[in-house]
């Protein structure tokens, strides 16, 4: 997933990824990833909450803001308030 | 979130022994439009599909093809055929906004917390062991094909 952002950002295409295996992203360095509390396969969270789902997403377009360089790790926590 | 003491026996082995690929330097692009202007798409690694189209294959070094997944799909309609049993697929099974959430992203266009959706996202299966002809081929097209849409904004969700 890396490399594919990678491959998006020089196209110039901003990428944000949602991450459930933190050792994995430090080892492929996307530009930006939020780290979620989740197992594999589920990057926004438990199937079937679209609040949830929606709170992910806004959560990690707040990482489209930040000043590079790059990478920007950030985490989520579900009892967090929404800014 | 996951570690590394989830993963089966021969998953930890590859971890420790695959020498995993970053970009460096690192490309960085910065925001072109406002988040409510901007065309956000999403690219999965999650191995999804519409039903009927070319499942996913279980090759040697990893399938590093993609399918289209057109902006106006319902994710309830979406399978996936992603051959590897290292990550559990009840939630992409039960929901597929769990790895496409275009649902979410079309509420969030007509809110105006994003511009739109992109018309064509992208899914590709993970777990590519042989990298090389997703990073001079298929990544490339598929990133040429998202620019040629106008998308501003990619949501990643590997699996």
């Amino acid at each position: 997933m890396g490399l594919i952002a990678g491959v998006l950002e020089d196209r110039g295409i901003q990428t944000v990824c949602l991450s459930t295996f933190e050792p994995i992203m430090k080892k492929v360095r996307p530009p930006r990833w939020l780290d979620l509390p989740y197992p594999l396969g589920f990057p926004l969270g438990p199937p079937g909450d679209p609040g949830l789902q929606g709170r992910i997403l806004r959560r990690a377009f707040r990482l489209l803001e930040a000043p590079g360089p790059g990478p920007v790790q950030e985490s989520f926590y579900p009892e967090e308030e929404e800014e | 979130m996951a570690s590394v003491s989830d993963l089966s026996l021969g998953e930890r082995i590859w971890y420790h022994s695959y020498r995993f690929r970053s970009v460096d330097p690192l490309p960085w692009q910065p925001p072109r439009v406002p988040l409510e202007e901007a065309r956000v798409g999403v690219v999965t690694t999650a191995g999804v599909h519409l039903p009927g189209e070319t499942p996913f294959e279980k090759v040697k070094g990893g399938d590093f093809s993609y399918r289209i997944i057109p902006g106006d799909t319902d994710p309830e309609e979406l399978v996936t055929t992603h051959p590897s049993d290292a990550w559990d697929r009840s939630g992409v099974e039960e929901d597929g906004n769990t790895a496409m959430p275009l649902d979410r992203l079309r509420g969030m266009a007509s809110r105006e917390i994003i511009g739109e959706v992109a018309p064509r996202n992208l899914s590709f299966q993970g777990s590519i062991t042989a990298p090389m002809r997703l990073l001079k081929r298929t990544a490339p097209e598929a990133a040429g094909l998202m620019a040629d849409d106008g998308v501003h904004v990619v949501v990643l969700t590997p699996v």
